[in-house]
């Protein structure tokens, strides 16, 4: 199993440490609901050096990075970061990542974990479309600490020479940040304000313990996988492999605003048209219990005792005090309030769709 | 770690307190730990019967979905109505205002089949 450049941090913060996509990660550290609360309220910091890197770079970079994702990154300027699907021809999601234009002719693509190889190969096949592109797996090289919530900027800022009171979302700077060359982003998956510090991962350390003794007595803690998917799933992101996959489209994962017909050729181009044009048959949608029980990852869904869909991803949200969840269901029920029925251990629970984000 | 001694401990990391036919059930301070924030209990109804070993209920944390399971077999009298609405209170104190359920025991010599706080911490060491 792999572990990142901060094992040992962890380790000495007592983490609770898990196998995720074969990297030993922390789940937790003083516990999920407290670090969830702590990112809400104050601040997080977290490893996340297990995301990929694919560098794309040459003459035709652009051209490739353009066939290969829904998104338009034709419009970009360096510093720029834009989210986006990549599809495979059928119109299903190879991944979902960031495109950052570090220059005219280089792209840093970061990836899923647990996709990072798949996701490689898959470049690497389109790229021989492009003699002048070249693709590089830089995931060995970079670390990733993520620094998320509301005094995050305060946090940061002193560690770094630049002024970043600027810097606007989706955006990023190359810069020094506690003695060492990084790419500072503001970008996240919490929903909170917050940075994403891309390092070699031999500098991870020090960036890391640096961040801490910032924050630590503003109230930053270390937060692990647990948090980091409770934030997210009460701000309605996507995580590949629960709600989007190879079987899913963006288009019925609520992602239409990524896909851009108007540009040229793209992988996935005709069959999402295709889609779009007969109507997606189910959409993904938030809903709350509204009686006692957590949903679940593969739960199904009723409506009338029929099955009308299934939950991709489910908790127990901190900062509702609620239990909440995303599920596929016909596009026909998909409007807010409509109650469902979420099947939890051979007994159908209520539920109501909720319009999200969920906070 | 807590392992009280005069308690008794299943591989499944359940605890069961005996005073004559009457028994408390509860699951152990490793498990808890274990388990994380828990948010959510399902408990049986109160003169549902439950075999030794058989799934009586199901603990929810954060994170994991995880039955529970009876030390002995007996008939449930009681089960702890304040985890509807503080299943904290598991995590705080397993052993205390954390318990789970109380049963009527139909056979002590069911117990024999379970682990002492001696066994049990040798058991974790083993895990």
């Amino acid at each position: 199993m792999k572990s990142t450049a901060l094992y040992e941090e962890h380790q000495s913060l007592d983490a609770k440490m898990i196998d995720f996509g074969g990297w030993q990660m922390p789940v937790q550290y003083s516990g999920i609901i407290d670090e969830h609360k702590a990112v809400r309220n104050k601040a997080g910091i977290f490893d996340v050096s297990h995301m990929g890197e694919i560098l794309i770079s040459g003459k035709e970079a652009l051209d490739l990075v353009q066939k290969i994702i829904t998104n338009d990154a034709s419009k970009l300027t360096n510093g720029d970061v834009l989210y986006t699907p990549m599809c495979y021809q059928d119109g299903g999601i190879v991944d979902d990542l960031l495109v950052y234009r570090i220059d005219v002719d280089k792209f840093l693509l970061v990836v899923n974990a647990s996709n990072t190889t798949k996701d490689f190969r898959w470049v690497e096949k389109n790229a021989e479309l492009f003699e002048q592109a070249e693709v590089e797996d830089k995931s060995d090289y970079y670390g990733l600490i993520a620094l998320q919530g509301p005094i995050s900027r305060e946090i940061i800022q002193p560690l770094l020479e630049e002024d970043i009171s600027n810097l606007k979302y989706y955006t990023f700077i190359e810069t020094d940040i506690a003695g060492v060359e990084a790419i500072v982003s503001r970008t996240g998956y919490t929903g909170e304000l917050g940075f994403e510090v891309y390092l070699k991962a031999e500098d991870a350390v020090q960036v890391w313990n640096a961040m801490l003794k910032e924050g630590s007595d503003k109230g930053l803690k270390p937060a692990g996988l647990g948090a980091r998917d409770t934030l997210r799933l009460e701000k309605a992101l996507c995580l590949y492999g629960n709600d989007i996959d190879e079987t899913t489209n963006p288009l019925e994962a609520n992602l239409g605003w990524t896909v851009k017909f108007d540009k040229e050729d793209f992988n996935g181009k005709e069959a999402l048209e295709k889609v779009k044009e007969d109507g997606v048959k189910r959409t993904l949608v938030g809903f709350i219990m509204q009686e006692r029980g957590i949903p679940r990852h593969g739960y199904e869904i009723k409506v009338d005792g029929e099955v009308v869909g299934e939950v991709t991803s489910g908790s127990y949200s901190p900062t509702l005090d609620e239990n909440i969840g995303l599920a596929y269901v016909d596009k026909k029920l998909a409007e807010e309030d409509t109650e469902l029925d979420v099947c939890i251990r051979k007994r159908e629970v209520k539920a109501k769709i909720f319009k999200t984000p969920f906070i | 770690m807590s392992i009280p001694n005069d308690l008794f401990y299943t591989e499944n990391h359940e605890w069961i307190s005996v005073d004559g036919k009457d028994a408390v059930v509860g699951i152990t301070d490793h498990a808890q730990e274990e388990l994380g924030d828990i948010v959510f209990v399902e408990l049986p109804s109160v003169e549902e019967e439950v075999d030794q070993f058989e799934e009586f209920g199901v603990i929810e944390s954060v994170k994991a979905v995880s039955d529970v399971f009876m030390p002995a077999s007996g008939v449930i009298v009681e089960v702890n109505e304040e985890l509807m609405d503080r299943p904290e209170l598991i995590n705080e104190d397993p052993y205390g205002s954390g318990w789970l359920i109380k049963i009527e025991i139909k056979d002590k010599d069911e117990l024999e089949e379970l682990m002492d706080s001696t066994e049990y911490e040798a058991f974790l060491e083993e895990e």
